[in-house]
């Protein structure tokens, strides 16, 4: 049986409040927040983040036999962003990496060719929404990722959604668009496309649904997604589903992801969906796009380890405007005086990519001592060359020592910086992210994430960072090993 | 395998020091010219009868042909050697290493950088690729060694104000003596509230936690101890030179807990067996210690033996490190006040036991111990930082051991 195996949300922890946009600019007030990737995060290291939150069962990672990138916001162009996804997952140089990038519909692109796909396939959404400053797509925006394993029918992986329908309508319709370079996508006045939507979203659902056999009155969970907020109102009200069957967008805590955003509302319903439900998700953009799917009994145990509910309940406290304008590039600050960091060289970083991207430690063979960065040297016995593997990213540790360093170069100083004790040994210096000074401390416990820690003569740079383990999120991923 | 040293075999005849600062109007040449111009005259020698030099620099400069050039020097041995902080040191042990060893009898060792040119704030450091992976990041030194300071604290009960106290004392004792010293860059003391509150630049510290960011260079002449008394009447002899790389492991072992440099342990154990010393705090005249920032020298207090483990921190607030102290420690300003060019620093360090040991220094910074009777002094030189780190540790006397 086909259908969905796995998934995985990441909800940036910052959020930005939109009263303080209007209090800064005087515009009209807004309410609620939008979620904000932190100023080391970008749509590659949210889509690992996303990937390891789908990917915690044992075995799962070595069942994936491709993976596709989706994303409107690619951190590079000409070279792939899916391989540092794909090294950062250690998956099996076999599996093929692509991205989907450009056009926010290439995430329901992504999820219509995992459906589809003869072997297992894992699709990332990932998306970072930036407008000008005091405009709706600033406002109404939001980041995130959201990550599927489409597959099961080969290797009898337990199917926590069956994939009952699919169907997709394109439309070459100039609604929303964007030149490459520029920093912000332009609209055509937005009642323009509401009835084309409701007319294209119509097409499909009925397709998806005479496909499946169903009614409308069978779904019980209409998720509607897309940039185009008054035609994904419209399609709600004129889907022909239940009322109660109508779930919320999350614009209001979390904003608008769009590349990401269909992924995320239905991440969001699989984390509280009961066995034996029909979901409807409708996507609109260029077009419009239906999944249908049922979830089985297998679904409660095995729902993604961190809710996104739960994400969005353990945010920030909202982050000043001004920081945020910081972060992405729309308010050029005074830089410390410090050297330009430097860009990783290609040589290295290639001949470290397990432990760069997959942070791959080193146990000795002779003594047993855990060491991070991997050496051929132990520095307990000084045994060489008899080093194994030690994946590292799912080990959380203990601070064993900490300081605050105001002169360094980061995009947001003070720059936190823990040394780290791991469960079970071994210890490494790292950045301390999500985070405020009080977080660093001796004793607490954190949990480490992929990040960019900065971007240098045109060259990001991708590690791991610390982040504190928070209660609202507080979940042990179970997979240590591949 | 041992280590032998090379106690009494080869003495320090001349020396010279720059003045420590912002020397905007001047170049790396032009400060290394005047260090060594001073070193010849000290000793009443010339260039030509120098046979050798080992030059150190971190970052103004690379090759033997940074000092050749200078100095138009006609085609003698120069090495250009570096250890990041301990740089100064590094060229002085090799300089008498070469003497010792009978390759050469008069060798010279010469420190100097140019920090203020990058305008950078605090050290820069360099472009070295390392791994290259770039996965470390960068932290920056205050950073680094600040790193100590919750570690000390949580270690032996502190709380953050006495902690903070007691490296807030360290630093005005240092500013103290700087006061003191013509050559310093910072001449002024410096209330104890004022260093407190003064603005936070990483962890614990405020920028009077940190040693002065200065261009400067310093030289010294070496030659057989028994050649000693042709150039001065008052020959500083090395008693010991200790030197280790650490195997940079504080980093990875959590075994380590960030309350000692066993780097500095090492050396200094090493430097107290070759000149034959057992009781530090007792036997020695004065101390130059690496206070790049005010933690380091807390903690360097233990682990050069001047304190007990864990009771560092009492001694520095009782005074015992003070100028008038029963060790005084750093009596020229330390790094902290006299500054820290990197690659002279060692040999400035040096420049003051000397100056102390032949009863020369200024009578307000004079120590007490040396007209008590005390005739040796150490100096003590690390680079890189907690967890993984170079010391240098030496000890030189006045006199020769019967």
């Amino acid at each position: 049986m086909p259908g969905l195996i796995a998934y995985g949300a990441h909800v940036p922890y910052h959020r930005l409040a939109r009263a303080d946009v209007a209090a800064t600019l005087g515009t009209p007030p807004g309410r609620g927040t939008r979620a904000v990737a932190g100023y080391d995060e970008d749509t590659t290291s949210m889509a690992v983040e996303a990937a390891r939150a789908a990917l915690t069962r044992d075995g799962l990672r070595s069942r994936v036999g491709q993976l596709f990138l989706a994303t409107a916001a690619p951190a590079y162009l000409d070279k792939t962003n899916a391989t540092a996804v794909h090294a950062a997952l250690r998956l099996d140089e076999h599996v093929l990496a692509v991205d989907m990038a450009g056009s926010v519909r290439s995430g329901l692109g992504a999820l219509v060719t995992a459906a589809r796909s003869a072997v297992p396939t894992l699709a990332v959404l990932s998306d970072l929404r930036t407008g000008l400053p005091g405009g709706n797509d600033e406002i109404a925006g939001g980041d995130g990722a959201a990550a599927f394993v489409f597959g099961g029918h080969r290797n009898g992986a337990p199917v926590i959604a069956e994939l009952l329908a699919h169907d997709t309508v394109s439309d070459e319709i100039l609604e929303r668009w964007r030149l490459p370079g520029a920093r912000t996508s332009r609209v055509w006045e937005e009642r323009f496309a509401e009835d084309i939507y409701v007319s294209l979203a119509d097409k499909a659902l009925s397709a998806a649904l005479d496909q499946a056999g169903l009614d409308r009155a069978a779904i019980d969970h209409l998720v509607v997604s897309g940039l185009h907020a008054r035609a994904c109102t419209a399609v709600r009200r004129a889907a022909g589903a239940r009322p109660e069957a109508v779930t919320p967008d999350l614009t209001a805590t979390i904003g608008n992801a769009g590349t990401a955003q269909p992924g995320l509302l239905l991440a969001d319903v699989l984390d509280r969906a009961a066995p034996g439900e029909t979901i409807a998700l409708v996507v609109l953009g260029d077009g419009a796009g239906v999944l249908l799917l049922r979830t089985t009994d297998a679904l409660p145990a095995h729902r993604a380890a961190r809710p996104v509910a739960a994400q969005i309940a353990a945010g920030s406290a909202p982050m000043p405007y001004a920081t945020y304008l910081t972060w992405r590039g729309l308010l050029d600050r005074e830089p410390p005086r410090r050297p330009d960091p430097e860009p990783p060289y290609a040589p290295p970083a290639h001949r470290r990519t397990a432990w760069k991207y997959g942070f791959v430690a080193a146990r000795c063979e002779k003594c047993g001592t855990r060491q991070l960065p991997p050496d051929r040297v132990c520095a307990s016995c000084r045994s060489v060359d008899a080093m194994t593997d030690e994946p590292m990213e799912q080990v959380r540790g203990t601070v064993a020592t900490f300081t605050v360093d105001r002169l360094a170069h980061t995009p947001s100083p003070p720059m936190l910086v823990v040394v780290v004790d791991y469960d079970g040994g071994g210890r490494f210096r790292c950045q301390l992210t999500d985070a405020t000074e009080a977080d660093a401390v001796i004793g607490a416990r954190v949990e480490m994430t992929f990040r960019r820690t900065v971007t240098a003569a045109g060259v990001h740079n991708y590690f791991w960072k610390a982040r504190p383990v928070r209660p609202a999120e507080n979940v042990e991923g179970g997979e240590t090993a591949v | 395998m041992s280590s032998h040293g090379i106690r009494d075999r080869v003495a320090i005849v001349g020396m010279g020091c720059t003045p420590f600062g912002e020397h905007w109007t001047r170049s790396a040449d032009d400060l290394l010219v005047d260090a060594v111009g001073d070193a010849v005259t000290s000793a009443g020698v010339t260039l030509d009868d120098i046979d050798a030099f080992w030059f150190g620099t971190q970052a103004s400069g690379v090759s033997g042909l940074t000092l050749s050039r200078a100095l138009r020097l006609p085609c003698k041995p120069v090495t250009r050697v570096e250890n990041m902080c301990a740089t100064g040191s590094e060229a002085l042990r090799n300089a008498c290493y070469a003497v010792a060893s009978g390759a050469y009898d008069v060798a010279m060792a010469v420190g100097v950088e140019k920090l203020k040119d990058s305008g950078m704030s605090g050290l820069s450091g360099t472009a070295i690729p390392g791994a290259g992976d770039d996965s470390r990041g960068e932290i920056t030194a205050p950073a680094n060694f600040s790193l100590l300071a919750p570690a000390y604290a949580a270690k032996y009960g502190l709380s953050d104000e006495e902690m903070k106290d007691v490296i807030t004392r360290i630093a005005w004792k240092n500013h103290v003596n700087g006061a003191r010293n013509p050559r310093a860059q910072f001449r002024k003391e410096v209330p104890l509230e004022r260093i407190r509150s003064a603005p936070i630049i990483a962890g614990m510290l405020g920028v009077f936690d940190c040693s002065g960011v200065s261009d400067g260079s310093a030289a010294a002449i070496v030659v057989r101890a028994e050649d000693a008394y042709k150039y001065t009447d008052k020959p500083v002899f090395v008693k010991a030179l200790s030197f280790v790389a650490g195997p940079a492991d504080g980093l990875l072992d959590p075994q380590y807990d960030f309350t000692t440099f066993p780097e500095v342990v090492a050396s200094a154990q090493e430097a107290y067996r070759q000149a034959g010393i057992t009781d530090p705090r007792a036997e020695l005249a004065l101390a130059e210690v690496h206070d790049c920032f005010t933690p380091t020298e807390l903690v360097l207090m233990e682990d050069l033996g001047f304190a007990e483990r864990g009771q560092a921190w009492k001694d520095v607030s009782s005074g015992a490190f003070d100028l008038d102290g029963s060790l005084p420690v750093n009596p020229d300003g330390g790094l902290k006040a006299f500054g820290h060019p990197i690659g002279a620093s060692g040999l400035r360090m040096m420049f003051e036991a000397w100056l102390q040991l032949r009863g020369e220094a200024p009578p307000e910074r004079t120590v007490k111990s040396v007209a008590e009777g005390r005739s040796l002094a150490l100096t003590h030189n690390l680079g890189g930082g907690p967890g993984e780190c170079v010391s240098f540790v030496s000890v030189v006397g006045s006199e020769l051991t019967d």
